[in-house]
C-alpha cells in the first residue's frame, strides 16, 4: 500500500519536473534580454513593435468569429441529432473527430487547391475571403472540442422532456433553441469557446499558408529574426492559453454553485 | 376522385414521410458545412494524387514518392509518431494511474486535469520556444548542468535531433494521453481489484487477466489518436529546428509554398501518404475496439 | 473458540472511530448476519475479516491462527460483492474458474469444478455468456460460485442482494441460504434489511454506531430485543408514553388507564417511561383473548390483502394494529370504538427517553 504510494509520488515529481521546467527555462530566458541582469526588456521591446498588437488582435478577432460560427454550426446539429437523430449519431461523432485524423497540413492543402481564384468558390481571391475561409478551417480544427463539449452539455438533461415541453407551451425551433436549449449548454458552450480560443491564437500552419498577419506566424517571424523575445512571446502565449482554461474553470465553479445555489433555494421554499 | 377519397383516408401516410424529409433539413448546415471544409477538400487530396492530367487513373505520383529523401522524411515521421505516441502513452498512463489511483491527495487530480486541459494545447511555436529556451545551447537547464559539470552538449546532446524532438512532443502527447485515459481508469471499478484480490490474485495478475483487457479499447484508441498527433505536427517541429529535421509534414509545408519539389501532382501524393497512415492507424484501432466490443454493450 | 473469532476488534479512520470493541464468535458452518443502518460499521467490519481495512486494534482468528497480518488473496476467504463485480471481459466460465485459475490449478481439473458450480447455481446452460449478458440476478449467482469455487474457508456477502429487484431477492436468498448449508460454508453476511437478516441466519448481530447492541438467533432478537435501538430497528413498534403507578407492583398509567404489566420496573412512582407493543401483538373482534384491554377509536383501515392494518387511537396516543385477514371477518368501519387486547408478556418496557 505504501509502496504504491511512494511510487505515484515519485511519477508525479517526475512529472512535475518536466513539465515546469520548460516553462522556468522560458520565463528565465524572457529576462535575459540586457547583459548580466534580469530585466523585462525583452518584454518592452515586443510591446514596442506594432506588429505585436497587429497580430494579436488580428487572431483575437479571428477566434472570435470561429468561436461564433462553431456555436452556430454545431449547437443546432448536436441538438438536432439528440433529439430526432439518434441512429445518426455515430456518423456525426465520426466525422466530427476526423480533423483529429486528417493532418491539418492536408485539409489547408486542399482549401487552397479548391477555393482558390479560379475555382468556383475563389474565396481566397479576396481578404475578406481569405479571412473567412481561415476562420471555416478553425472551426473545422476546434469541431472535435467544441462538438464533444456540446453534446456532453445537451447530454446532461433530459432533452426531449424540455422541447416538447416548450413546443407544447407554444414555442417554435428559434425559440426553443435560444430561450431553453442555450442557457442549459452555457457552461459546455465556453468551455468549447475557450479551447477554440486557445487553438486559434497561436496556430501557425493555417494562417502561413494562407498568407495571413495573424500571431503565430509573427512568432514563428520573431524566433528566427531575435533572441530573447521569442522566450517573451511564448510567456505570452502560454498566459493567454492559461487565461482561457482559468475562465473555464470559473464559468464552470460559477455556474455550477450558482445552480446548486437556486435548487437549494428552492427545496427550502416548498419546505 | 379516386385520387382525392385515397388521400382523405390516409393523411398520415402522406404527412409522415414529408415531416421526415423536413427533419432531415436540419442537418444541411452542418453536413454542408463537413462536405465542403473537411471531407471534399481531403478527398479532391487523395483524387488528386492518381488522377493524371488527362483525367485518366495513374499511379506515377505515388510512383514518384520512392525518393530518397521523401523516404528519409517519411521514416523520420514514422519514428517520431510511434515513439512519441508509444511513450505518451506509457509515461501519460502512468501518471494518470499514479493520481487516480495512487492514493494522492484529492486536490492533485484536478489540478493535473487542468494543466493537462493547458499543456495538450500548448503545442506548436510557444513550445518550442519553450524548449531551446530550456535545453538549447543556451538553455536555462542546458547552463545550469554546466554550471555544476554536466556538459549536455559535449555529451552529445542536441535538441534539433529526433531524441530532442521526441522529447518536445511529449510534452504535449502526455498530457493529451492523461486527458483521454482518465476516464478509462474510472471505468475500472476498484471492486473488480478487490474480488480478484480475494481470489488469490497478485496486482500483476489482476492487470494481466482483467484491467489491461478492460482498457484495452482505450488504450489502442489512445495510441491511434496521439500517433495521428504527432504525425500531422508541423509548427513545432519547424519552430525548434527549421528545416534542417525533415519530416513529412515539413516537406508538404515546404512544397505547397512552393519551395522544392516543384510539382504540384507530388504534393498531393504526399499528403495522400499522409492521410492513408492516419487513417489506417485510426482504422485499426476501430476493427481492434469492434473485437473488443463482444463483451461490451 | 469458533472457527472464525473477531476479538475486541477496532477501527478509526481519523478521528472518527467506525467500530469500536467488536467482539463475535462465529462457530463452523454458521450463517451470521451483521444487521445496522448504512454507517453502522458493518461492512467495515466485513472488510477488515477479507483483508481490505486492516484494524487499528484487536485480533481476526481464523481456525485459530491471527489472519489480521495476512494480505487479502492469502486468506482464502471468498467475497460477494453488492455490485456483483465480475470480470466483464471474462465469460462465466472463466469468472468462475478464475481463483482456480489463479491458484494454479491445471485447466482439465478447472473445468469439471466450474461445471459443478454451475450445476449448483443453477445456470448450467449460461458458462459461455458474458456478464453484460445476463440478468443481475443471474450475475449475482455467478458471484456467489465465483467465490465458492476455490473452497474458501470462510464467505463474506457484502450486501449482495440489494441491487436487486424484490421478487429476486427473495428467491435467492432462499437460494443462497440453500446452498451455504449444502457446502456448509461459514458465512458472514452484511445486510440493512431486517427480513432478510432475520430470514436467513442463525444468528444476528444488530449494530449501531460500531457497536453490537444485540447478538442472538432471530426469534430472540425480534421477540426480546435488548435495547431500545434493537425494538426500533427489528420491525415494526408502536411506543405509548405512560407513567410508574407502582414500581415494585409493575402497574404503570397511561392516561387514565391502568395497566399491570406483572413485572419488577426499575425507576419511582410518578417516573415516566415507554412501552413498545409490535402491531401483531394486539388483537380485538369478537373472541379475542388477552389480560389488558385498551379501548380504541379506530382513525384509519387498510386492507392490505393477507393483512388489515389499522391506525388507532390509545389514550391519546396514535398506534398501529395488524391483524390476519379473515374471510368471515370484514375489516371495522373508520370511526368505530373497539377493545384493543393484549398480553402483559407482549409489551416491552423501553428505558425513558
Amino acid at each position: 500500500m505504501s509502496a504504491r504510494r511512494l511510487l505515484a509520488w515519485a511519477i508525479l515529481i517526475a512529472a512535475v519536473l518536466f513539465f515546469a521546467l520548460p516553462l522556468i527555462g522560458m520565463f528565465e530566458f524572457s529576462l535575459r534580454a540586457r547583459r548580466g541582469t534580469w530585466s523585462l526588456d525583452a518584454y518592452a521591446n515586443v510591446l514596442k513593435d506594432p506588429q505585436f498588437l497587429g497580430t494579436l488582435a488580428y487572431s483575437a478577432v479571428l477566434s472570435v468569429v470561429t468561436i461564433v460560427l462553431g456555436i452556430l454550426i454545431v449547437v443546432p446539429t448536436a441538438f438536432w441529432v439528440r433529439l430526432k437523430f439518434r441512429r445518426f449519431r455515430p456518423v456525426v461523432e465520426f466525422i466530427t473527430v476526423l480533423p483529429l485524423v486528417i493532418p491539418p497540413i492536408v485539409i489547408v492543402f486542399g482549401y487552397l487547391r479548391l477555393y482558390n481564384t479560379s475555382s468556383w468558390l475563389p474565396l481566397t481571391g479576396s481578404t475578406t475571403g481569405t479571412d473567412l475561409l481561415l476562420s471555416l478551417g478553425y472551426v473545422t480544427l476546434s469541431l472535435p472540442y467544441m462538438y464533444r463539449a456540446i453534446d456532453n452539455g445537451l447530454g446532461a438533461f433530459d432533452l426531449k422532456a424540455l422541447t416538447e415541453a416548450a413546443q407544447s407551451l407554444g414555442a417554435g425551433w428559434g425559440r426553443i433553441l435560444y430561450r431553453v436549449i442555450l442557457p442549459n449548454v452555457l457552461v459546455a458552450v465556453l468551455s468549447g469557446a475557450f479551447i477554440t480560443f486557445a487553438i486559434v491564437i497561436g496556430e501557425y500552419v493555417f494562417a502561413a499558408l494562407m498568407n495571413r498577419p495573424a500571431f503565430g506566424p509573427y512568432m514563428v517571424w520573431t524566433g528566427s529574426n531575435k533572441a530573447y523575445e521569442p522566450a517573451a512571446l511564448a510567456v505570452v502565449a502560454f498566459g493567454l492559453t492559461w487565461g482561457a482554461m482559468g475562465l473555464l474553470q470559473l464559468a464552470a465553479t460559477l455556474s455550477t454553485t450558482g445552480l446548486s445555489k437556486t435548487r437549494l433555494s428552492k427545496t427550502r421554499r416548498t419546505r | 376522385m379516386a385520387d382525392i377519397t385515397e388521400t382523405s383516408l390516409l393523411p398520415e401516410n402522406r404527412k409522415q414521410p414529408r415531416r421526415a424529409a423536413l427533419d432531415w433539413l436540419g442537418l444541411v448546415p452542418f453536413m454542408a458545412f463537413a462536405v465542403l471544409f473537411l471531407l471534399y477538400p481531403t478527398a479532391h487530396i487523395v483524387i488528386g494524387a492518381f488522377r493524371a492530367t488527362d483525367g485518366g487513373l495513374t499511379l506515377d505520383y505515388m510512383a514518384g514518392l520512392f525518393t530518397p529523401n521523401i523516404i528519409k522524411a517519411f521514416t523520420l515521421s514514422l519514428e517520431v509518431s510511434l515513439l512519441t505516441a508509444g511513450l505518451g502513452l506509457a509515461l501519460g498512463l502512468a501518471l494518470a494511474l499514479a493520481v487516480v489511483r495512487g492514493g494522492l491527495p484529492g486536490f492533485i487530480r484536478s489540478a493535473l486535469l487542468t494543466f493537462s486541459g493547458v499543456a495538450s494545447q500548448f503545442a506548436g511555436v510557444p513550445l518550442a520556444f519553450a524548449f531551446i529556451a530550456t535545453l538549447g545551447r543556451l538553455g536555462f537547464v542546458t547552463v545550469l548542468l554546466k554550471a555544476i559539470g554536466i556538459d549536455l552538449y559535449g555529451a552529445g546532446f542536441n535538441l534539433i535531433t529526433l531524441s530532442g524532438l521526441v522529447l518536445v512532443y511529449l510534452y504535449f502527447q502526455i498530457p493529451l494521453m492523461v486527458l483521454i485515459i482518465t476516464p478509462a481508469i474510472d471505468g475500472l471499478r476498484t471492486d473488480w481489484a478487490e474480488a480478484a484480490e480475494s481470489l488469490g490474485a497478485t496486482t500483476a495478475y489482476y492487470w494481466r487477466r482483467v484491467a489491461l483487457p478492460v482498457l484495452w479499447p482505450s488504450l489502442a484508441g489512445s495510441f491511434a489518436l496521439l500517433f495521428a498527433n504527432a504525425f500531422g505536427a508541423v509548427a513545432t517541429a519547424m519552430a525548434l529546428t527549421g528545416s534542417s529535421l525533415s519530416l513529412m509534414p515539413i516537406l508538404l509545408f515546404a512544397q505547397i509554398r512552393g519551395d522544392v519539389l516543384n510539382s504540384q501532382q507530388l504534393g498531393y501524393a504526399i499528403a495522400c501518404l499522409m492521410i492513408a497512415v492516419t487513417g489506417i492507424a485510426n482504422l485499426l484501432y476501430i476493427v481492434l475496439r469492434a473485437r473488443a466490443d463482444r463483451w461490451t454493450k | 473458540m469458533g472457527h472464525l473469532d473477531l476479538v475486541h476488534l477496532e477501527k478509526a479512520f481519523g478521528a472518527t472511530r467506525v467500530v469500536e470493541d467488536f467482539t463475535l464468535s462465529i462457530a463452523e458452518g454458521e450463517f451470521i448476519s451483521l444487521l445496522g443502518p448504512s454507517g453502522c460499521g458493518k461492512t467495515t467490519i466485513l472488510r477488515m475479516v477479507a483483508g481490505f481495512e486492516s484494524p487499528s486494534a484487536g485480533a481476526i482468528r481464523l481456525a485459530g491462527a491471527d489472519i489480521s497480518g495476512l494480505r487479502p488473496r492469502e486468506r482464502n476467504i471468498g467475497m460477494v460483492f453488492q455490485s456483483y463485480a465480475l470480470f466483464p471481459n471474462l465469460t462465466v466460465r472463466q469468472n468462475i474458474g478464475f481463483g482456480l485459475e489463479v491458484a494454479g490449478l491445471p485447466k482439465p481439473e478447472i473445468a469439471p469444478c466450474v461445471d459443478e458450480m454451475l450445476a449448483l447455481i443453477g445456470l448450467d446452460a449460461l458458462g459461455g455468456r458474458y456478464p453484460f449478458q445476463l440478468s443481475g440476478g443471474q450475475q449475482q449467482r455467478v458471484a456467489l460460485a465465483r467465490a465458492l469455487a476455490p473452497r474458501p474457508r470462510v464467505l463474506l456477502l457484502d450486501e449482495p442482494l440489494s441491487a436487486l429487484d424484490a421478487q429476486i431477492r427473495v428467491s435467492l436468498r432462499t437460494e443462497m441460504r440453500a446452498i451455504q448449508r449444502e457446502l456448509g460454508i461459514t458465512t458472514l453476511f452484511v445486510t440493512h434489511d431486517q427480513e432478510e437478516a432475520l430470514s436467513i441466519s442463525d444468528r444476528v448481530v444488530v449494530m449501531n454506531k460500531g457497536r453490537a447492541e444485540q447478538t442472538d438467533v432471530p426469534f430472540a432478537i425480534y421477540n426480546r430485543p435488548a435495547t431500545s435501538f434493537v425494538a426500533n430497528f427489528v420491525g415494526a413498534l408502536n411506543t405509548l408514553e405512560a407513567v410508574i403507578e407502582n414500581a415494585t407492583g409493575g402497574h404503570v398509567r397511561i392516561a387514565d388507564l391502568t395497566v399491570p404489566l406483572g413485572r419488577q420496573l426499575q425507576g419511582q412512582k410518578g417516573d415516566s417511561i415507554r412501552l413498545a407493543i409490535r402491531p401483531e401483538s394486539f388483537r380485538h373482534g369478537a373472541g379475542a383473548g388477552g389480560d389488558i384491554v385498551l379501548p380504541a377509536v379506530l382513525e384509519d383501515v387498510h386492507f392490505l390483502g393477507s393483512v388489515i392494518r389499522i391506525r388507532a387511537r390509545v389514550a391519546g396516543q396514535l398506534i398501529s394494529v395488524d391483524s390476519f385477514n379473515r374471510p368471515d371477518q370484514p375489516p371495522p368501519p373508520v370511526g368505530a370504538t373497539t377493545a384493543l387486547r393484549l398480553s402483559a408478556s407482549d409489551i416491552l418496557v423501553l428505558e425513558a427517553s
